[in-house]
C-alpha cells in the first residue's frame, strides 16, 4: 500500500517537473498566463476567473483524489467482497444541493460582471468605428465635428489609438464575413457581424502598445488579421489624430 | 499497473525535454525555402515580347497619350502591415493612371487583336510576377496563353494572389513564407486578368493573355514597340485599366516600321 | 426471433445484412477507419503548430497545392482543422457511440431478436459510405475540401468552393442516417423488451441510448433544415443568412434580407444537443462497466436515469452559450448562462454516483475498467472547464481560444473516446467470440492516457495566455512569441499519441483471429447479452429470456456467486 502511494507520488512529481520545465521554457521574464489587465473591467473578469478556478480546482482535486484513494483502498483482494448497496438518498441529496448552491453563487457573480461589461455602457467620451474586412481593420474617428462619415474623419488601417482613462465606445461592423475584435489585455472580444453593428466599451488604465487579433475564422488571412493598438495620454492621442488628419489631406 | 504509470511519466519527461530543447520559437520568415534568384526573363517594368517563332521583319511602334490631367493616385496606407511600411521611405501612391509631364501614358497594354494567321507556340520560359515591398512588379504585363507565369513572394509577409479572370480558371493561392513561388498558366486569351491581394488590398496588377507574342506595354514616356511582325494588315488594341480600350488599323510591309499612336481622354 | 428457412448468401449475411449485430460491426470498422483518418489530419495540424512554416517534405507529393514544397499554406490549414473536426464528430464519434453500440447492444440487452425495423437499419448504415465519398470528394476539387470550420459559419461558408458544398451534402446524408437509426432505437426499446424487462430494469447503457435517440430525433432535423438553407445560399443565390451590402472579395453581392446570426442559432440548436448525443452513450457505457468490475450495484440507479433525462432536456436549452460574443442580445447571455450553469448539476450527480459505485467495491483493473475510469477522470476535467465558459464574462476572454479547444478535447477524447475504447474492449469478446490481449490493452490505455493529457492539458494554459484557435501561424503575434516550446512539446506528444494507437490496432486484429476463446460470459456480468453465446446467433436468443431483476445485482448477500444475472430465475433479496 505504502509503496503504491510512493510510486504514484513519484510519478506525479515527475509530471509536475515536466510541466514546470515547459513553463520555464518561456522567454525569461515572460510568463504563459493571463496577460496584464489594462482596463477598468478586466480585473473584475480576472477575479471571476480566479473564483471559478478556485471552486473547480478544489472540486477537481477532491474528485480525482477520491477516485485514486478508492482504486487503491477497494482493489480486489482475496477474502473481501464488495458491499451490496443501491445508493443512499441522503448523500445523493447533499451532493446535488451542494454543487447547485456553488453554481448559483457563480451564476450571480457572473451576472454582476456581465451586466457591467455588456449592460448599458457608460456615456462614452470617444467613439470609434471599426469596419472589419478580409483581412484588415478599417478604423474611423469622427474628427472635430463629432460626426462620422464627414470630411474631417480620420481613417487608418490596422492602427488603433485610444486615450488612456477615457470611456471609449467601439462600434464594430463588417463588410464581408464574421470577424471578431479581440484584445487579450482587455479580456474582451466582440464579433463584427455583417448586417449588424455591435458594440464594446472600455476604459483603459495603462498606456502602451498592444495587439488586436481576429478571433473568428474569416478565411485564409484570418491568422494575420493583426491590428496595432496604442494607448496613450489624451494629449498624445489628440496630437496623433491631428497629424494623421494632416497626412490624409495632403 | 504501476509499471505503466512509471512508463508514462518517463515518456512524458522525455518528450517535454525534446520540446524544451528545441531552442527558440521559429520566426514567420522561416529559414526554409531558399529563395532562388528570380529568373531574369521578362522581369522589366515594360516587358518586351518574347522573340516570335515565325519571325517577320515588320514592326509597329508609337506612343500612348493622355489628353488632360491625370487624376492623382491615392496614398496607400502601408501602416496596415509594418513589414510593407518598412520597405518604403516615401509614401506610395496607386498606379491607376500614370502619365509623365508630356502626357505619355504608362502601363497601357498594346497588342495585335486581329489579322494574324498561324499558331505561335507558347514559350517555356516563365514570365515572373514579383511581390516586392507589398507591390506587384510589374503592374501591367503580357503573357502568351499556356506560357508559365511564376509568381514570387519577395516579402517576409503573407501575400495571396487572387486572380479573377472571366474566361480562364480563377485561382487564389496564399504564399505565407518569403521566397515561395507559385506557377500558373492561363489557357485562353483574355485581356486583361486582374490580380489582387486580400491581405494588402492596395496591391493590383493586370496581365493581358494573348495567343501570340505580339504585344507590348507602354513605358514611362508612353512609348511602345512591337517587332517581328509578318507583313499584313492588323487591328491593334490598346487597353488601359481605367479608360478601357481603343483600336486602330495598321498595314505593314516586310522590313517596314509603322507608327501608331493612341490617345485616351482623362476623366 | 424469426427462423430463416433459407440459407442467406454472402452478400446478405455480411454486406447487406439486416442483422443488427452485423450492422453494428460494419459501423465499427467504418468508423474506426475514419477515426484514424481524422487522427492523421490532426497530426498535420500539430506539425504546423509545432513548427510553423517548416517544410514537411513528403507532403509535397500528397498535397502539391496545399503544401507546395512541403510548406503548408494557410487555406490548407483551415481545411485541415475543418475536416478534422467534421470527420471526428460526424464520421467517427457519433457513428461509434450511436451506430455501433446502439445497434449492437439494444436488442441484445433488452432480450429482443433484432431491431424493430431491420431493413431501415441496413439502409441507415449504407448511407455512411456515400457520405464519406462525398465529403472526401472535396479534397480533389478546386479549392480543396471544406474550410470554414466544422461550424461552417455564414457568410464565410457561402464564399468557399465546391468542397464546402460537398461537406453540406454529406452531413445531410449522415443526418438522415442518424434519424433512421434513432427511429429504430426508440421503437425497439419501447416495444421489444423481453418479459419482465420493465423500464427501471433496463441497463443504464440502454437508458442512455434511448434518451440519445430521442435527442437525435428532435435535433437532427433542425440541422438538416439549416444545411439545406445554407446549400441554397451557396448555390441558388438565396439570402437566408446573407444581409444586404456584403462586399466579398471586392465584388458587391446582390443578397438582402438575410440574418447572419440565424445560421448560428440553427446550427447550435442541433450541435449543442449533439455534444450530449456524443457523451450520454459513453456515460451509459461507463455506468455499465463500473458495476461489473467493482462487483457492486450501480450507486443510485434512479438518479442516474433522471440525470440522463435532465441532461438531455436541459441540453436543448443551452445552445446560445456558444454565442456569447456573437452580437446577440446580452439578455440572452444571461438566460443561457443560467441554463448552462444548471446543466452542470446532473453531470455532477453522475460523477459522484460513479464514485459511489467504486466505494467499498472489489475493484478489478481490467482494460475495460481502466478505460471507464479514464472516462470518468477526464470527463471531470472537461466538465469543470466548461464552467469557465459558462461564466459569461470569462467566456468573452476564452471564447475562440485554445481553452475551448482543450475543453472540447477533454470531453470528446477524454470522455467520448475513452468511453468508446471501454465499450470496444468490454464487448469485443461478445462481438467476436475472442478475448483481447490484456497486456497490450493496458499498455495502450496507459500510453493513450499519458500522451492525451500531455497534448490537451497545456491547451488550457495556452488559452489563458490568449492564443486564439484556428490560427495558422501564432508567431505573428508578439504576445504569443513564447508559446512555441509548449506547442512543440504538445506536437511531439500528439505524434506519440497516434503511434500508441498502433497497439490497439494490432491487439484488435491479432485477437480477431488468435485471441483466446471468450465463452458466453468472460466478465461474469449480469445483463442479457452475456446470457447467450459469443458471438450470439442470428436471432440472438434460442429461447426468449425472462427478466427477474435489475441489471446490477452483484455481490448479493447470501448468494454463492458474486453476480446474479437478470434472467436467472433464482430469487434475490432487495432486488427491484
Amino acid at each position: 500500500m505504502l509503496t503504491v502511494v510512493l510510486r504514484l507520488a513519484a510519478a506525479v512529481t515527475v509530471w509536475l517537473a515536466a510541466a514546470a520545465a515547459a513553463w520555464a521554457d518561456a522567454t525569461p521574464g515572460v510568463r504563459i498566463w493571463l496577460p496584464e489587465a489594462i482596463t477598468t473591467t478586466a480585473p473584475e473578469i480576472d477575479r471571476l476567473f480566479y473564483c471559478v478556478l478556485v471552486i473547480t480546482g478544489i472540486a477537481f482535486v477532491l474528485v480525482e483524489a477520491t477516485l485514486l484513494v478508492f482504486l487503491i483502498r477497494y482493489r480486489a483482494r482475496p477474502g473481501r467482497s464488495a458491499t451490496y448497496t443501491h445508493g443512499n438518498s441522503l448523500v445523493e441529496i447533499i451532493w446535488t444541493v451542494l454543487p447547485a448552491c456553488l453554481l448559483l453563487v457563480l451564476a450571480l457573480r457572473s451576472q454582476r460582471v456581465w451586466a457591467r461589461v455588456r449592460g448599458t455602457p457608460p456615456t462614452p467620451q470617444l467613439e470609434v468605428e471599426i469596419t472589419a474586412e478580409q483581412f484588415a481593420w478599417n478604423i474611423r474617428y469622427a474628427g472635430a465635428d463629432g460626426t462620422f462619415n464627414t470630411a474631417d474623419d480620420i481613417t487608418t488601417v490596422n492602427q488603433l489609438h485610444l486615450p488612456v482613462q477615457k470611456t471609449v465606445l467601439i462600434r464594430l461592423k463588417s463588410k464581408d464575413v464574421i470577424h471578431s475584435f479581440f484584445v487579450p489585455q482587455f479580456r474582451m472580444k466582440q464579433d463584427a457581424v455583417p448586417g449588424l453593428t455591435t458594440h464594446v466599451w472600455i476604459s483603459a488604465t495603462k498606456t502602451g502598445h498592444y495587439e488586436i487579433a481576429c478571433a473568428e475564422l474569416c478565411g485564409l488571412g484570418h491568422y494575420r488579421m493583426r491590428g496595432y493598438l496604442t494607448i496613450e495620454t489624451s494629449e498624445a492621442f489628440q496630437a496623433w489624430l491631428a497629424q494623421t488628419l494632416a497626412e490624409q489631406q495632403t | 499497473m504501476t509499471r505503466s504509470r512509471w512508463f508514462s511519466s518517463l515518456a512524458l519527461a522525455v518528450f517535454v525535454g525534446i520540446g524544451c530543447g528545441s531552442g527558440k520559437p521559429p520566426e514567420a520568415s522561416a529559414k526554409t525555402t531558399t529563395a532562388e534568384p528570380a529568373a531574369p526573363m521578362q522581369l522589366a517594368e515594360a516587358p518586351a515580347a518574347a522573340a516570335p517563332v515565325v519571325a517577320g521583319s515588320a514592326s509597329v511602334r508609337g506612343t500612348v497619350h493622355l489628353n488632360g490631367t491625370a487624376p492623382k493616385g491615392e496614398v496607400v496606407k502601408m501602416g496596415a502591415d509594418p513589414v510593407c511600411q518598412q520597405q518604403h521611405a516615401t509614401p506610395v501612391v496607386t498606379e491607376e493612371v500614370v502619365a509623365n509631364a508630356q502626357g505619355g501614358l504608362k502601363n497601357v497594354f498594346v497588342y495585335v487583336k486581329e489579322g494574324l494567321s498561324g499558331s505561335f507556340p507558347a514559350p517555356t520560359t516563365p514570365v515572373v510576377l514579383n511581390q516586392t515591398g507589398c507591390w506587384y512588379q510589374p503592374h501591367v504585363f503580357g503573357i502568351q496563353a499556356n506560357q508559365p507565369l511564376e509568381i514570387v513572394n519577395d516579402d517576409a509577409t503573407l501575400h495571396n494572389i487572387n486572380a479573377k479572370p472571366t474566361t480562364n480558371q480563377p485561382f487564389n493561392v496564399a504564399q505565407p513564407v518569403k521566397g515561395m513561388k507559385t506557377t500558373k498558366k492561363f489557357t485562353k486569351p483574355e485581356v486583361a486578368v486582374h490580380f489582387k491581394c486580400n491581405v494588402h488590398p492596395w496591391m493590383s496588377a493586370y496581365v493581358g493573355v494573348v495567343e501570340h507574342p505580339f504585344f507590348a506595354v507602354s513605358g514611362d514616356d508612353g512609348a511602345f514597340s512591337i517587332s517581328g511582325l509578318p507583313a499584313g494588315t492588323y487591328v491593334l488594341e490598346a487597353w488601359q485599366e481605367k479608360y478601357g480600350t481603343q483600336t486602330q488599323k495598321v498595314t505593314v510591309g516586310d522590313g517596314a516600321a509603322q507608327t501608331v499612336d493612341f490617345t485616351f481622354n482623362a476623366q | 426471433m424469426s427462423t430463416e428457412s433459407h440459407r442467406p448468401s454472402f452478400l446478405q449475411r455480411y454486406i447487406f445484412s439486416t442483422d443488427h449485430k452485423v450492422i453494428g460491426i460494419q459501423f465499427l470498422f467504418t468508423s474506426l477507419f475514419m477515426l484514424l483518418f481524422g487522427g492523421l489530419l490532426a497530426m498535420l495540424i500539430r506539425w504546423q503548430l509545432g513548427w510553423p512554416g517548416h517544410p514537411l517534405a513528403f507532403m509535397e507529393k500528397i498535397a502539391p497545392e496545399g503544401m507546395p514544397g512541403g510548406i503548408m499554406v494557410p487555406e490548407y490549414y483551415n481545411m485541415l482543422f475543418t475536416m478534422h473536426g467534421s470527420i471526428m464528430i460526424f464520421f467517427a464519434i457519433i457513428p461509434l457511440l450511436v451506430g455501433v453500440f446502439g445497434n449492437y447492444l439494444i436488442p441484445l440487452k433488452i432480450g429482443a431478436g433484432d431491431m424493430a425495423f431491420p431493413r431501415l437499419n441496413m439502409i441507415s448504415y449504407w448511407m455512411m459510405p456515400p457520405a464519406i465519398a462525398i465529403v472526401c470528394a472535396g479534397f480533389f476539387l478546386q479549392g480543396g475540401a471544406a474550410a470554414a470550420g466544422w461550424t461552417a459559419y455564414a457568410p464565410l461558408s457561402t464564399t468557399l468552393g465546391p468542397g464546402q458544398v460537398c461537406w453540406i451534402v454529406a452531413i445531410i446524408v449522415l443526418g438522415t442516417s442518424s434519424i433512421m437509426g434513432a427511429v429504430n432505437y426508440v421503437t425497439t426499446i419501447i416495444n421489444l423488451r423481453a418479459p419482465g424487462m420493465s423500464f427501471f430494469r433496463l441497463p443504464l447503457s440502454i437508458w442512455a441510448l434511448f434518451i440519445t435517440a430521442i435527442m437525435v430525433l428532435l435535433a437532427t432535423p433542425v440541422l438538416a433544415s439549416a444545411l439545406i438553407l445554407l446549400l441554397l445560399d451557396c448555390t441558388a443565390g438565396t439570402s437566408f443568412f446573407l444581409p444586404a451590402g456584403l462586399i466579398i472579395d471586392g465584388i458587391a453581392q446582390h443578397n438582402s434580407g438575410g440574418q447572419v446570426l440565424l445560421w448560428q442559432h440553427l446550427f447550435w440548436f442541433y450541435s449543442h444537443p449533439a455534444v450530449y448525443i456524443m457523451i450520454l452513450p459513453a456515460m451509459g457505457i461507463a455506468s455499465e462497466i463500473l458495476p461489473v468490475f467493482s462487483r457492486k450495484p450501480l450507486f443510485g440507479y434512479h438518479s442516474m436515469v433522471y440525470a440522463i433525462i435532465g441532461i438531455a432536456g436541459l441540453g436543448f436549452l443551452v445552445w446560445a452559450h456558444h454565442m456569447f460574443a456573437s452580437g446577440m442580445n446580452p439578455t440572452l447571455g444571461t438566460s443561457f448562462m443560467i441554463s448552462t450553469m444548471i446543466i452542470a448539476v446532473p453531470s455532477a450527480i453522475k460523477t459522484f454516483n460513479w464514485l459511489g459505485t467504486l466505494w467499498r467495491g472489489s475493484i478489478r483493473l481490467t482494460t475495460p475498467m481502466l478505460h471507464a475510469l479514464g472516462f470518468v477522470s477526464m470527463f471531470v476535467i472537461g466538465g469543470l472547464t466548461g464552467i469557465f465558459a459558462a461564466a459569461t464574462p470569462v467566456d468573452l476572454y476564452i471564447h475562440d481560444t485554445y481553452f475551448i479547444v482543450g475543453h472540447l478535447h477533454y470531453v470528446l477524447f477524454g470522455g467520448s473516446l475513452f468511453g468508446i475504447f471501454a465499450g470496444i474492449t468490454f464487448w469485443f469478446p461478445k462481438m467476436f467470440g475472442r478475448m483481447l490481449n490484456e497486456t497490450l490493452g493496458k499498455l495502450h490505455f496507459a500510453l493513450t492516457f499519458a500522451f492525451f493529457n500531455a497534448v490537451m492539458f497545456p491547451m488550457f494554459i495556452l488559452g489563458i495566455a490568449g492564443m486564439p484557435r484556428r490560427i495558422y501561424d501564432y508567431t505573428q503575434y508578439a504576445h504569443l512569441a513564447h508559446v512555441g516550446g509548449l506547442n512543440r512539446m504538445m506536437s511531439v506528444a500528439a505524434f506519440c499519441l497516434l503511434a500508441s494507437q498502433l497497439l490497439f490496432i494490432i491487439n484488435f486484429f491479432w485477437s480477431l483471429f488468435r485471441g483466446k476463446p471468450a465463452g458466453d460470459n468472460p466478465w461474469q456480468a449480469n445483463t442479457l447479452e452475456w446470457a447467450t453465446s459469443s458471438p450470439p446467433p442470428h436471432g440472438n436468443f434460442t429461447v426468449t429470456p425472462t427478466v427477474y431483476r435489475g441489471p446490477y445485482e452483484y455481490s448479493v448477500p447470501g448468494h454463492a456467486k458474486d453476480w446474479l444475472p437478470q434472467h436467472d430465475p433464482l430469487p434475490s433479496p432487495g432486488g427491484h
